[in-house]
């Protein structure tokens, strides 16, 4: 089974969970901005949660099914099309052959994820099939896909054939994943943080801006990292800091004043202040926003975050057990 | 050093942790902190994703929600704290006294001329003619603190002072794969062709992001490299046989 694209859009990559283990190597971990999205599309169509799928920014992709294909469309509501007819999202569909599928325009959300059954057969590079943009490695040839190129799927389990069979059933049960339990699509966001390491190096008035007053997310978002802008982020003294580890969700705060986000393709290391750390339930959310969109961050503890996390995995948890058993029973 | 009155532990949100020893930069501390990585990579406790050595920490990357729910009979309150007191068992395993094999690596460079366009500037920004800056580099061994900013660029200390030289004011666009640099007081090799505001003053053969190999880098955090002047003659050849 396989799709060949007609018109790549404004960047369509290969992603999985991420490239972990070699960071120490300067590998940077990649993976699908919104995670939550990616897996669910998986679990959609009956695939391994990490198994590779597409992301895709706002508008322009289009492709054509070269066979009939079950596939998931999760994420951002970028109004996707099946031959001209407007496609559900979050819901199993059953594809014809010769079929074609576009994103048009408008949206609310920046980032929409398709899953295919079977996942896109691409060789692991570093145990990932995540696209790694600047060192071209990854993905479908280390790139951003382009018109032409096809992309084909691995096996079906066992699953994914019970969800077919479910759908060709004259019989069958149409339903769909509640997605407002995982996340949501507002222009105004509450973000949840946690203190970073060099918080209580920044001045009180600059603490106080960060918890009580928006930040706008600006057009320079991308899969590195999100500039925001809003009240200027001072430290008490500037101090020179050393290298170290960072990850998806670290606000830096470069002497400018204004934060950073670090995202899903940040380098390995970073030299500036930390301010805070967005948790890691929010990162979908976070993910999801678009330039223009506001940012309303929270202070949390540590055991707040991961209590938030615990309750999001053990959701995500039962929602592949109730698919797999609409799969198999 | 007492590494128990040196250590400092500090969240990295909820699912890292950075275990920094002592202040600043030093071979001693970096020493240890090898030792650390070593400790915790020889038994990965449960949960564990991976580790990422610095100049003086250790950054932890850990699946909270593993070890919450392995952890849910003992009386710790967070899968931090959990993992921190997993930290404080690999610092008492480590001891500082004990020596560890240190790879000394070779790196073949050809100085100067279209390879090394910068050449110049370093000589002339510290008074030196381009000779005397290449026997200054060529003079030194370098340590390899990390690995960081693409994949393979080591992080080198050690570079003489008399050489150090400022970054240019506006970066290239794309500087060469294996593009030997120097930006103030560090010197560093270009892993993969990426814009950057380097002095460039030579630049070697030499993979240093290798992909499909494993490990996928020629150095690793804890090496020592030495530069090796080779002719442009020389430069093929070591393409083909340093793979």
């Amino acid at each position: 089974m396989s799709i060949t694209i007609r018109q790549p859009g404004i960047l369509t990559t290969i992603q999985d969970l991420g490239r972990y283990g070699a960071q120490k190597y300067g590998v940077i971990v990649g993976g699908a901005m919104d995670a939550i999205s990616f897996r669910i599309a998986n679990m959609i169509v009956g695939n391994e949660q990490s198994e590779g799928a597409l992301e895709v920014v706002l508008f322009g992709l289009s492709f054509e099914f070269n066979e009939d294909t079950l596939i998931a469309i999760t994420g951002g509501q970028l109004y996707p099309t099946i031959d001209g007819k407007s496609a559900p999202m979050w819901r199993p569909i059953l594809v014809k052959k010769g079929s074609i599928l576009q994103f048009k325009s408008g949206h609310s959300g920046s980032r929409a994820y398709i899953a295919f059954a079977g996942g896109i057969d691409v060789p692991d590079v570093l145990e990932s099939k995540s696209t790694y943009l600047n060192a071209s490695l990854g993905g479908y040839e280390g790139r951003a896909l382009k018109a032409g190129d096809t992309l084909q799927f691995g096996e079906l389990s066992h699953i994914s054939e019970g969800l077919i069979s479910n759908l060709q059933s004259p019989t069958s049960n149409d339903w769909s994943v509640n997605y407002q339990t995982f996340l949501n699509f507002k222009k105004h966001q509450q973000i949840r943080i946690v203190k970073g390491s060099e918080f209580d190096e920044f001045t009180e008035d600059s603490l106080d801006a960060l918890i009580n007053e928006q930040y706008t997310v600006t057009t320079r978002a991308d899969r590195m990292g999100y500039q925001l802008e809003g009240h200027p982020l001072k430290m008490t003294e500037e101090f020179e800091l050393i290298s170290e580890g960072v990850t998806f969700g670290t606000i830096q705060v470069p002497t400018s004043g204004q934060p950073i986000v670090l995202m899903a393709d940040r380098q390995t290391a970073g030299g500036y202040p930390k301010i805070a750390q967005v948790i890691t339930a929010d990162l979908a959310k976070l993910a999801q926003s678009l330039p223009m969109n506001q940012l309303f961050f929270h202070l949390v503890t540590i055991e707040e975050a991961e209590q938030a996390l615990f309750e999001q995995e053990q959701a995500l948890h039962d929602l592949a057990v109730s698919i797999r058993f609409k799969a198999l029973y | 050093m007492d590494i128990q009155q040196n250590i400092k532990m500090r969240s990295l949100g909820d699912s890292a942790i950075v275990v920094q020893i002592g202040e600043g930069i030093s071979p001693d501390i970096h020493h240890v902190i090898i030792h650390l990585m070593t400790e915790i990579e020889r038994d990965p406790f449960h949960g564990f994703i991976e580790a990422v050595p610095s100049y003086n920490s250790v950054t932890v990357y850990y699946n909270p929600v593993t070890i919450y729910f392995e952890n849910q009979q003992s009386q710790v309150n967070s899968a931090f704290q959990k993992v921190s007191a997993f930290m404080e068992e690999y610092i008492k395993r480590v001891n500082p006294e004990e020596e560890r094999e240190q790879r000394v690596i070779e790196i073949p460079v050809i100085y100067g001329g279209e390879y090394g366009p910068d050449l110049g500037v370093v000589a002339t920004y510290n008074s030196l003619t381009p000779e005397e800056v290449i026997d200054i580099h060529l003079n030194h061994e370098y340590m390899v603190y990390m690995i960081g900013f693409s994949p393979g660029f080591p992080f080198l200390g050690g570079m003489d002072e008399r050489i150090a030289t400022p970054r240019k004011v506006s970066p290239r666009q794309a500087i060469p794969q294996g593009s030997v640099g120097i930006a103030g007081k560090q010197t560093g090799i270009y892993s993969l062709e990426t814009p950057g505001g380097w002095q460039i003053i030579g630049r070697s053969p030499a993979s240093l992001f290798l992909p499909n190999s494993s490990p996928p880098t020629l150095l690793q955090a804890g090496d020592k490299i030495r530069f090796k002047q080779i002719e442009e003659e020389e430069f093929s050849t070591y393409k083909e046989e340093v793979i």
